[in-house]
């Protein structure tokens, strides 16, 4: 048994990984949620801001995060709605821009009440990078002259009185990596003072953590936090659960816990083996 | 692998086939079902000046419904999603022409996506339209603000933008190195600036912090005091085992140690939100390959909501 483990195939790990992750799709397999300290944090920013507050909604994602962010984005766009809060999408990534149209089928299709323009509008993506976001904290029509579909700012009703990003109340952004969280905090949230939130993979979120809480209110650190923000939302506004696509990070939680304990088991044998091996002196 | 391996792989891989291709043979998974509504724009004068349909995707239990029909479009983009998955996935087992060729759409659609969407979001809008704004919004963008003008301070990016291109030209490719230098030179600039302000002077400030944290009560609250405390603690040992200017011996030698293990925390934590990460990702391709390619138990689907069945029922639902 010693030698089938010690020289076992990493494909076996590949499949094991495969089963404990698919069978909890299959067999929707979902645990409770209870909210952090951290992810109320973020649900009360958004919760306390009064009807009609400016909301950048700054997705920095690419379909490679989807997985993470996707339920991020959907419940930001939840909340904001059901808060009934003025949405401005905004992307620095050049795929994000089919995730921000997700966001805006979720208004379209679950807040038909909504309209476009004088509730919420999508700018688009801009390349630059942070050089986007500094010409925006002080003059967004420099940069932006149109929305994302070709219609000119000056023509759209909520973007009267909004001369930059300085004039929004709270800044949302969903990052997958540079330019994203880091940025807006460097550049926006630091020098002006900018209340900001964030939801940031979880390979980005041990980077966040330090701006915390005097540059950033809180950050929804991967899916995990993603599952809690969705259960929050759900619990301030119940008639959500009844919508299978607003439960989606809920729902990757099953596939998580069954993986996540085939990891620790993994990590335990592998060590079990190394210290059996350095015992019977077999240094291969 | 050897021999029996081998044999256990086969053999995953057949039962694999048989379920894909009873799954073909049933024809019940892989479609786009959509419904179409019309939508007019009227004229002035209330005549309608152009009409055309929307389509919006419906779930495949309410095919039989009047509106709805397959999506060809949208179907043929499912099974290239599916079967692409399935060739990166192939990599799994081992490099093959599956993976590379998968691996070359990708790249290639990524750069021409990122040409086009650049050529539209930012030069026409913003260099185009600003250097020649009526021109611009006559073949372009209708709905460039039509009170702009000409604003020439735009020419300057254009020449920069054309020297950056001298590059690709046999001769003079030097000129390409002096846009080049500008841009290091302005994004080392603001990049300096917001570095020392957000992660230098208040990650510093942020530091500064009481270690006996004092609850509403006036009393010490124990937990945020622990908390201040190690953080200070992790600030201090891990600037100093970064600070070679000492030999790391005794109290520095002490300290620098106790560095090590914030930083192993540190990278265990990161360890564990990429392991937490790659299990989503992995998750979200799996439902989209059983949820929406292969029609399995889909919960965002209302014919099999609530039901144990594995196995979406026949399109009737």
């Amino acid at each position: 048994m010693y030698e089938f483990l010690k020289t076992l195939d990493r494909r076996w790990v590949f499949l094991l990984m495969f089963l404990a992750v698919a069978t909890p799709i299959l067999l929707k397999v979902t645990f409770p949620e209870k909210p952090s300290a951290m992810v109320m944090d973020v649900f009360r920013a958004i919760e306390d801001l009064p009807e009609g507050s400016k909301v950048l909604m700054a997705w920095d994602v690419d379909p490679a995060s989807r997985g993470e962010l996707e339920p991020m984005a959907s419940a930001f766009t939840r909340h904001c709605a059901e808060k009934k809060l003025k949405m401005y999408y905004m992307a620095l990534w050049p795929l994000a821009v089919p995730m921000i149209q997700d966001s805006i089928r979720i208004l379209e299709r679950e807040y038909p009440h909504l309209e476009y323009g004088k509730d919420y509008m999508n700018l688009g993506y801009k390349p630059g990078n942070e050089g986007v976001i500094k010409v925006v904290i002080t003059n967004i029509r420099k940069l932006y002259t149109t929305d994302h579909y070709g219609t000119g700012v000056e023509t759209i009703p909520m973007m009267n009185g909004v001369s930059s990003v300085q004039a929004m109340d709270l800044i949302v952004n969903v990052s997958a990596g540079d330019p994203g969280t880091k940025q807006w905090v460097q550049y926006v949230a630091t020098p002006f003072n900018k209340r900001m939130v964030a939801g940031a993979t979880g390979v980005q979120a041990p980077q966040l953590y330090p701006y915390i809480p005097a540059q950033l209110i809180g950050i929804l650190g991967a899916i995990k936090a993603a599952a809690e923000y969705e259960q929050a939302v759900i619990d301030g506004y119940p008639h959500l659960a009844r919508i299978a696509t607003a439960k989606e990070g809920l729902r990757r939680m099953g596939p998580q816990l069954v993986g996540h304990v085939l990891i620790v088991l993994l990590v335990i044998l592998a060590n079990v083996i190394y210290f059996i091996g350095r015992r019977r002196g077999d240094t291969r | 692998m050897n021999n029996r391996t081998n044999a256990v792989w086969a053999i995953i891989f057949v039962i694999a086939a048989i379920f894909l291709g009873w799954r073909i043979a049933t024809g019940n998974f892989g479609r786009i079902y959509v419904k179409g509504d019309p939508v007019s724009v009227k004229a002035e004068d209330g005549s309608v000046a152009a009409s055309w349909q929307t389509y919006t995707k419906v779930p495949p239990r309410d095919h039989l419904e009047s509106g709805v029909s397959v999506s060809i479009p949208r179907t043929i983009g499912l099974w290239a999603s599916a079967i692409l998955t399935l060739c990166i996935f192939s990599f799994l087992y081992g490099d093959n022409p599956f993976y590379k060729t998968a691996e070359s759409i990708v790249v290639g659609a990524s750069a021409a996506y990122l040409m086009v969407i650049g050529f539209w979001t930012q030069i026409i809008p913003n260099l185009i339209g600003n250097i020649v704004p009526d021109w611009t919004r006559a073949w372009a963008t209708p709905g460039l603000d039509p009170e702009a003008k000409a604003d020439l301070v735009y020419l300057l990016p254009l020449i920069l933008s054309i020297m950056l291109l001298w590059r690709l030209a046999p001769v003079g490719g030097w000129i390409s190195r002096w846009p080049l230098a500008f841009f290091i030179g302005a994004t080392a600039g603001f990049r300096l600036i917001g570095f020392m302000e957000a992660d230098f002077v208040a990650q510093i400030r942020a530091t500064i912090i009481p270690i006996w944290v004092r609850n509403p009560a006036g009393g010490v609250d124990i937990w945020a005091s622990v908390g201040a405390l190690t953080m200070i603690l992790g600030v201090i040992s891990c600037l100093i085992y970064f600070f070679f200017s000492l030999e790391h011996k005794g109290i520095v030698g002490r300290t620098a140690r106790l560095g090590i293990w914030f930083l192993m925390v540190t990278f265990g934590a990161g360890f564990g939100y990429t392991v937490m990460g790659r299990i989503a990702l992995l998750s979200q391709r799996l439902e989209f390959l059983f949820y929406e390619w292969l029609w399995l138990n889909n919960p965002t689907a209302d014919a099999v909501s609530g039901t144990a069945s594995l196995i979406m029922p026949a399109l009737g639902g």
